[in-house]
């Protein structure tokens, strides 16, 4: 059986594919202002991939924070149950899941079968998401793919305590008056995006495997403050990013 | 696709004379100095039976509601808000008191004109903002005679007679102080009649709410909200308690019907302290699911009053009528009435989060939920506090707990979209999916 997940996402969107369960097609386009158009053409990125026509597509399903407005799908779920049906199908050994997206972070604890027991998401603040590491890197002047990299470099910890980005970004600011090494600067930004998502963690009560997904998790530097912060390694699937879609589409071949 | 019609539903009948008592309430209120009246400011919780001892024409505005009323008028109140804060205020104090304190800054009633400056205050310390609240009206007010009683005497498991005396203390010095700073000759009589007002009224909003244990649920917390508002006005009314009688008697035919609040109940839930009351649609939405809150600790237990039946199921408290006591004197009818409201159980949870778990996992087995809506109100400290451990107890008793940030009197700090958003997460982790 041939499916498709669609997941429209705040800054961008993403297709997956799938013929009975394995990934035969996948693509991402940025959202941008026409989310619907951008997720056309992703879709046809993903059917050019897997080689065949919409028409092959027997059903598809949308999430993400913009899913009611997906082309294509005739059914929708949340991000939380595309999260979880993806990672159990991929790591049936996972029992918690932390997305970390552009604007959102998440934490869910589930079942073996992907089932849901709770799930934390974070509030209003973008400093526990992606968007935060972006508006960061501008601060700092370094491109955002060398965020992760820079902070590898760094053995010094410097906390962050605001739990708001835009005052977190004053404290950068004030941290580049004092001439604090760039890479320091961009540990403790990880550091700061890490506290956030454990402190989500810890509300559902994380427990092995974890498993990471979300655009952020191609973050080494992220990575290295989370897994310092949970105390124990974090497991990250190949396409991090797309796990929310591949998710939908497994939910698309359910009944 | 079309909500299932799963029940029968019908709007209320006695739901037109909630409003006309509620707006007769604020409009009295407003016009007593023309009537000869006095008025008078205080919280909800306050020993609102006492001052009714002065005569028929003493008039209260009680400061939880109107602040709330004011919350729900999002334009008024972020003026009141900000005129809060250019007076100097924190915005992280309570919402309540910065909504209430803004519309006397502005001079300015929700219900048109000039604020109506109160005559005296008469109020209770339930928590930190009760205490200073209206020390802080009384001086932009240019000095208005205050009394407040100190009800910091532990949880009603601990309460004893010596604990009974230090309120009833107060209260005999209060009513000197009444009849010192109004002129007007005590009335004892009119005191037991609104103790045993207030006994009744409080009783059987306890017996409404536990109507709502019946499947269909014959009320959903919206409307709750504007009923259970009545007994934050004036508890000690004769007019409330026979509202709330006329309301129990309709609400029972509903229960005998099988006429739901919503007619595609399937989903039960509560949810906890206030609302954001600008948001009130959200309640709306989760009809989309077929999910009703039918209730919560806040709106069964800051009116009503209760007790474990002999079953061992919550139930109304027995009043002191119903118990064959007859009220002979003032010290008799401040004991009862101290007692009773020490026995409320929105009042235990001041002292530990695990009375309040304890209350709330009862009304979730009792009420036949599926799961709990906990707002993490920042406006409100007091009814907050210790809230995360509640969801953890909830948690550990078999119930499923979304939690969302908001704030019931400042719009600012609450986000419609992202909470439904919430929502359809909790939902779809319930197995419950959307109609329509």
């Amino acid at each position: 059986m041939i499916t498709a997940g669609i997941d429209m996402g705040s800054k961008t969107v993403k297709v997956v594919i799938i013929r009975d369960g394995e990934i035969i097609g996948k693509a991402k386009t940025l959202a941008g202002f026409e989310a619907g158009g951008a997720a056309e053409q992703a879709f046809a990125q993903a059917l050019d991939e897997a080689g065949i026509a919409i028409d092959d597509v027997e059903a598809i399903v949308a999430t993400g924070a913009g899913r009611k407005n997906a082309p294509y799908s005739t059914r929708d779920i949340t991000e939380v149950g595309g999260d979880a049906r993806g990672v159990i199908r991929l790591f049936p050994s996972a029992r918690t899941v932390l997305d970390v997206g552009a604007e959102e972070g998440r934490a869910i604890r589930c079942t073996e079968d992907g089932k849901v027991l709770d799930f934390a998401l974070n509030e209003k603040c973008a400093a526990g998401a992606g968007a935060f590491t972006e508006s960061m890197s501008r601060a700092l002047e370094v491109p955002v793919e060398e965020l992760g990299p820079m902070s590898l470099k760094s053995t010094k910890s410097i906390p962050m305590n605001a739990q708001c980005a835009v005052f977190a970004e004053s404290e950068v600011v004030t941290l580049v008056h004092l001439k604090t090494p760039k890479p320091d600067i961009a540990r403790a930004v990880h550091d700061a995006i890490a506290s956030r998502i454990v402190s989500l963690a810890r509300k559902v009560g994380y427990e092995p495997d974890v498993v990471l997904i979300g655009g952020v998790a191609h973050n080494p530097g992220f990575v290295d403050s989370l897994e310092r912060a949970l105390e124990c390694k974090v497991i990250i699937p190949e396409n991090p990013e797309f796990i929310g879609a591949y998710g939908a589409a497994l939910a698309a071949a359910e009944a | 696709m079309a909500t299932k019609q799963l029940y029968q539903t019908r709007p209320l009948e006695c739901w037109g004379k909630a409003k006309a008592i509620r707006e007769q309430y604020y409009r009295d209120y407003a016009t007593a100095h023309e009537r000869g009246g006095l008025r008078w400011a205080g919280g909800a919780w306050t020993f609102g039976a006492i001052p009714a001892g002065l005569g028929d024409d003493v008039w209260s505005i009680t400061s939880e509601p109107y602040a709330a009323s004011i919350a729900a008028n999002k334009d008024f109140s972020m003026r009141c808000l900000e005129a809060t804060e250019r007076a100097g205020y924190a915005r992280d104090l309570c919402s309540y008191m910065r909504n209430y304190w803004g519309s006397v800054i502005l001079d300015e009633y929700l219900w048109g004109g000039e604020f109506p400056k109160p005559d005296f205050i008469w109020q209770d310390h339930i928590c930190c903002s009760h205490a200073k609240w209206y020390q802080v009206v009384s001086d932009l007010e240019g000095g208005i005679p205050s009394f407040c009683i100190d009800v910091s005497v532990g949880p009603y498991e601990t309460v004893n007679e010596r604990k009974i005396d230090y309120l009833v203390g107060q209260m005999h010095d209060g009513i000197e102080w009444l009849e010192k700073v109004t002129g007007r000759k005590y009335d004892d009589e009119k005191l037991i009649q609104a103790v045993y007002n207030e006994c009744r009224a409080t009783a059987v909003w306890a017996d409404v709410c536990t109507l709502n244990k019946a499947i269909p649920a014959p009320l959903e917390e919206k409307t709750m909200y504007s009923l259970y508002v009545l007994g934050t006005l004036m508890k000690h009314s004769k007019q409330v308690a026979d509202f709330y009688e006329e309301l129990r008697d309709e609400v029972r035919d509903r229960v005998a019907d099988r006429i739901g609040a919503i007619p595609n109940e399937q989903c039960r839930l509560m949810s906890d302290t206030q609302p954001p009351w600008g948001f009130l649609s959200l309640f709306r939405y989760l009809e989309k699911y077929g999910a009703v809150s039918v209730g919560s600790l806040y709106t069964f237990g800051l009116i009503g009053v209760w007790e474990v039946k002999p079953d061992g199921t919550w139930g109304p408290r027995t009043t002191p009528q119903e118990l064959g006591i007859e009220i002979t004197d003032r010290d008799q009818a401040l004991r009862i009435l101290a007692d009773w409201n020490l026995s409320k159980p929105e009042w235990q949870h001041f002292y530990s989060p695990h009375l309040k778990t304890d209350m709330m996992v009862r009304i979730a087995r009792e009420w036949s939920l599926n799961g709990v809506m906990l707002h993490y109100n920042r406006g409100c400290e007091g009814l907050s506090l210790g809230i995360a451990e509640n969801r953890l107890g909830l948690i550990e008793a078999g119930f499923p707990v979304m939690t969302f940030e908001g704030n019931m009197g400042d719009e600012r700090e609450f986000d419609l979209t992202k909470t439904m958003a919430r929502v359809d997460a909790f939902m779809e982790t319930l197995g419950f999916k959307k109609e329509g």
